[in-house]
């Protein structure tokens, strides 16, 4: 395929010109007038927080969405994309996280899927061989006939890759394709990605990962809250300048709250000691965290999700086992308890996921509060729960939590987002309460339901239980924490006492795995 | 015009009940349809059907005594759906039931009528409880799905009973029938007033009652929905969802091994194949019908012992096949479940606006 074809911008070679793309969900704006480039033989990296708007920038190019506004041009012509088939058609191919293949399948028949130009009797032996081709041109090895739940994610993912150049795209997505791979297996496909520069393919490299940025990549953009803060060639970047443009520095000094609080040095309530705990898979998570969280204070937990903060709270919580390393509420020893034992002892837990884990959709008000309680002394007689009893304790709960509802017996699906997180709230900060364990607790929820949770989980501090807080918004961790911990790859990379808008840059730093000099906590070497 | 569908947020009871009704309506509809082409009045039909089984007493004993076994197996299988447990395994836990009790007959038998019930129950709800749990293991322990392995060893409970009554338990002077002995007079449960009815209906209403109780009240039905409902939940709430499942599965089998028990005891007074006509399949339907309410559940299920005993009706008078009145239940479950859709989706027509 001769370049020349390609585009009328023959200067510059470029293959993908996005500009002003705006895309809003119920009004909510991912992305907010973002130009992108892409030359050819370039990879360009699209860096950012989650939730930052990267996604929804590829998945514009790759036509899974319908841009608001704003003007896509492929290989200089304006295209409109009604669908994935249609970006394919135009070279456009995204290897998502999750790598969309049938594992019931073998490579062949993965990659014959949704192939243009098929058949009605498919060739397998011409499909073999082109795989091989590909496979060694790019050094790219998979065996064609193994069916793909035989492969390993690395394996996985280089079908994934190779389908996308079968199909003919010349634009490739990677979404975050290090996030799953062992150090070995990043570094081969670092060498298909130079290899496919070379052969001008224009490469898209999302990720937030600064060390692979700069290993990698030619430019860079970052993106925050779905606007462009900035775009350059990788050599006039460095790692301070991009965190800080990640994480941002504006709008934080105004909401800090714990200035006005008296200073703490309670006695502990919850100590870790080096805890280590498995992801559902059973690889390590939490890798030896230890941490002392006394009355008085809230310590948060900053990170980029899915660096073991879902399994530490499971942990700490009861409902996740603990490896190897000791939890200690006080004085007692409680590695092992349950989620129920736990809750006894009053160390509550606002889980992330509210109607998934938090609570029951279809069972009514009363009953969701039941959840975490029905087994203490009121409301449980012998083999029965006092539904009266329960139904009391929710109308008084409903009241002075002003959580709108029709009534106690409503199925709480019917609520939105701000009344059921109240609803948890109201559930776990009742009774006996000495900790709170809460994860994203405003994620999602308006200003006026973020107010109200952030106000009190400050009023259970200063009523003198602790709070550990696990939160992706930098804002709210430096608004309420007392002690900011930084956790990377399920270990802390350190603690920062009383964090102030200046920490942000090494807080940043520490969020993408670079260890700086503050910091009480293990600094760890990256592989 | 358009057609516009979307998903209901909320469903009144009185929505749920218009739905129900409508689907029974429109399933004995197209039973007409099919009365129709057996060359047979649909009014005439149906009508025969209904002085059968409840125009005069004996119709209404006779399916009094249907609704025996209905009841008890409808109630195993709602207890494991509130769970969201499939046991499709009714039939068989019924079966197993009643091997087992027959097996204490033949071979511990004691000539006393309390300790003989006691230990015949007992039997019965160990067999039918164990061959559930089984399947409650499976799914527990390596997450085998319980609708394959409950249905399956429906067949297996089925040919063991055949094993049984076509080889060594067969009746000598049973002329070579397949059946065994008539049990002895203690191991028999009471019938009233010369009618097949028979003293099986107190369990069927007693556990109904204590489910009834438990589910709605209970702690352990508390937790059972919980983790029906959300399993994420029940583990938040530390409730061990895996070991509830095996215990659902062994409860719920061992009702309809009890069930299993009432009829050989009760009706049947021995063992022979045919005394399992498909009362654990058609209890999904009923549980279904129910909403898996207990107290509802033995409303329907005399409704369907209606059902069978109008079905023999018509079979007997209009010499139609028994399948016709399968046919019937068909369509009622599929209707049903196709009013499902409406339960969760409203469909409204718009007109097209210029």
């Amino acid at each position: 395929m001769p370049l020349m074809d390609w585009g009328r911008d023959m200067t510059e070679n470029y293959l993908v010109k996005m500009r002003g793309i705006t895309k809003a969900f119920y009004g909510i704006k991912a992305n907010d007038g973002v130009d992108f480039d892409l030359k050819c033989g370039e990879v360009h990296a699209l860096l950012g927080e989650n939730g930052a708007g990267k996604s929804t920038l590829m998945s514009v190019l790759c036509g899974l969405y319908q841009p608001d506004d704003g003007v896509i041009v492929v290989n200089g012509r304006k295209v409109v994309f009604h669908s994935p088939k249609d970006a394919i058609a135009r070279g456009i191919g995204i290897v998502h996280q999750h790598f969309m293949l049938v594992p019931s399948l073998t490579v062949w028949e993965n990659m014959a899927l949704g192939s243009r130009d098929m058949e009605f009797v498919i060739d397998e032996n011409a499909i073999c061989e082109r795989i091989k081709e590909l496979s060694q041109r790019y050094g790219l090895d998979v065996d064609p006939l193994t069916p793909v739940w035989q492969l390993s994610i690395g394996e996985q993912q280089r079908v994934a890759i190779l389908r996308m150049l079968y199909h003919e795209a010349n634009i490739l997505i990677l979404d975050e394709p290090t996030s799953v791979l062992t150090p070995q297996e990043i570094e081969n496909l670092f060498i298909t990605i130079k290899h496919m520069k070379e052969e001008d393919y224009g490469i898209v490299f999302i990720s937030h990962k600064l060390r692979e940025v700069f290993e990698i990549a030619d430019r860079i953009t970052v993106l925050r809250r779905g606007r462009v803060v900035g775009s350059m060639k990788t050599f006039e970047a460095t790692p301070e300048r991009l965190a800080e443009m990640m994480v941002g520095t504006s709008g934080v000094s105004e909401v800090r709250a714990t200035e006005e609080k008296p200073k703490s040095n309670g006695k502990p309530l919850l100590v870790a000691e080096d805890i280590v705990v498995n992801n559902d898979k059973g690889l390590i998570a939490v890798d030896g965290i230890s941490f002392t969280l006394r009355e008085n204070q809230i310590l948060g937990i900053a990170g980029v999700s899915g660096n073991g903060q879902g399994e530490l709270a499971e942990a700490l919580s009861g409902m996740r086992k603990i490896e190897s390393g000791r939890l200690y509420f006080t004085v007692e020893d409680v590695t092992y308890a349950s989620a129920r034992q736990m809750v006894d002892l009053g160390v509550k837990y606002i889980p992330s996921d509210r109607k998934g884990v938090g609570l029951v959709p279809n069972m009514n008000v009363a009953e969701n509060v039941a959840l975490r309680k029905y087994w203490q002394p009121p409301f449980k007689k012998g083999f029965f729960i006092d539904w009266d009893e329960v139904y009391r304790d929710s109308k008084s709960l409903v009241e002075s939590y002003e959580i709108l509802t029709p009534g106690v017996n409503i199925p709480v699906r019917m609520l939105s987002g701000g009344n059921l997180q109240k609803l948890i709230l109201a559930r776990e900060l009742s009774g006996e309460l000495k900790v709170v364990i809460a994860m994203h607790p405003t994620w999602g929820l308006d200003v006026k339901a973020t107010a109200f949770v952030r106000e009190k989980l400050l009023s259970a501090r200063n009523d003198g239980s602790a709070v550990l807080l696990i939160s992706e918004d930098l804002d709210e961790l430096l608004a309420l924490s007392d002690v900011l911990a930084v956790i990377y790859r399920g270990k802390i990379m350190g603690m920062i006492e009383g964090p102030k808008a200046e920490n942000i840059e090494e807080i940043g730093l520490m969020m993408a795995g670079i260890p700086t000099s503050v910091g009480g906590g293990n600094v760890i070497d990256e592989d | 015009m358009r057609i516009k569908v979307e998903k209901r947020f909320y469903i009144t009871k009185w929505q749920e009940v218009c739905i129900i009704l409508a689907s029974i309506v429109l399933a004995f509809s197209s039973g007409a349809l099919v009365f129709h082409f057996l060359g047979v009045d649909p009014l005439e039909a149906y009508k025969m059907m209904i002085d059968g089984s409840l125009g005069d007493f004996y119709g209404v004993s006779e399916t009094v005594a249907k609704t025996i076994p209905l009841i008890m197996c409808s109630l195993a299988v709602a207890l494991s759906f509130t769970m969201v447990v499939w046991n499709i395994g009714a039939e068989g836990q019924f079966v197993l039931g009643a091997l087992a009790c027959t097996a204490f007959v033949r071979y511990l038998y004691v000539d006393n009528f309390v300790v003989m019930l006691a230990c015949m129950g007992i039997s019965a709800l160990l067999a039918g409880g164990l061959w559930g749990a089984f399947a409650g293991f499976l799914k527990a322990r390596w997450n085998v799905n319980e609708i394959i392995t409950t249905l399956m060893m429906n067949y297996v409970a089925i040919l063991l009973l055949q094993y049984f009554v076509y080889g060594s338990w067969r009746d000598p002077t049973s002329l070579g029938f397949p059946m065994t002995p008539l049990f002895p007079k203690s191991a028999r449960l009471h019938q009233f007033f010369s009618t097949r009815v028979h003293s099986g209906i107190f369990f069927a209403v007693i556990i109904a009652l204590i489910l009834w109780i438990v589910v709605r009240k209970g702690v352990w039905g508390y937790e059972i929905r919980v983790s029906g409902q959300n399993p994420k939940a029940a583990d938040y709430a530390g409730i061990r969802s895996t070991r509830n499942v095996i215990l659902v599965m062994f409860l719920s089998g061992a009702i309809a091994g009890l069930a299993g028990m009432a009829e050989m005891a009760g009706l049947h007074r021995r063992l022979q194949p045919g005394f399992a006509v498909g009362y654990g399949y058609t209890a999904i339907i009923i549980a279904w019908l129910a909403r898996l309410h207990p107290l509802a559940i033995i409303f329907v299920s005399f409704l369907f012992g209606a059902l069978f005993v109008g079905g023999e009706n018509l079979q007997i008078a209009m010499r139609l096949p028994l399948s016709s009145v399968q046919i019937l239940q068909g369509l009622i479950l599929f209707f049903l479940l196709g009013g499902e859709f409406f339960r969760n989706y409203r469909v409204s027509f718009i007109s097209r606006k210029r």
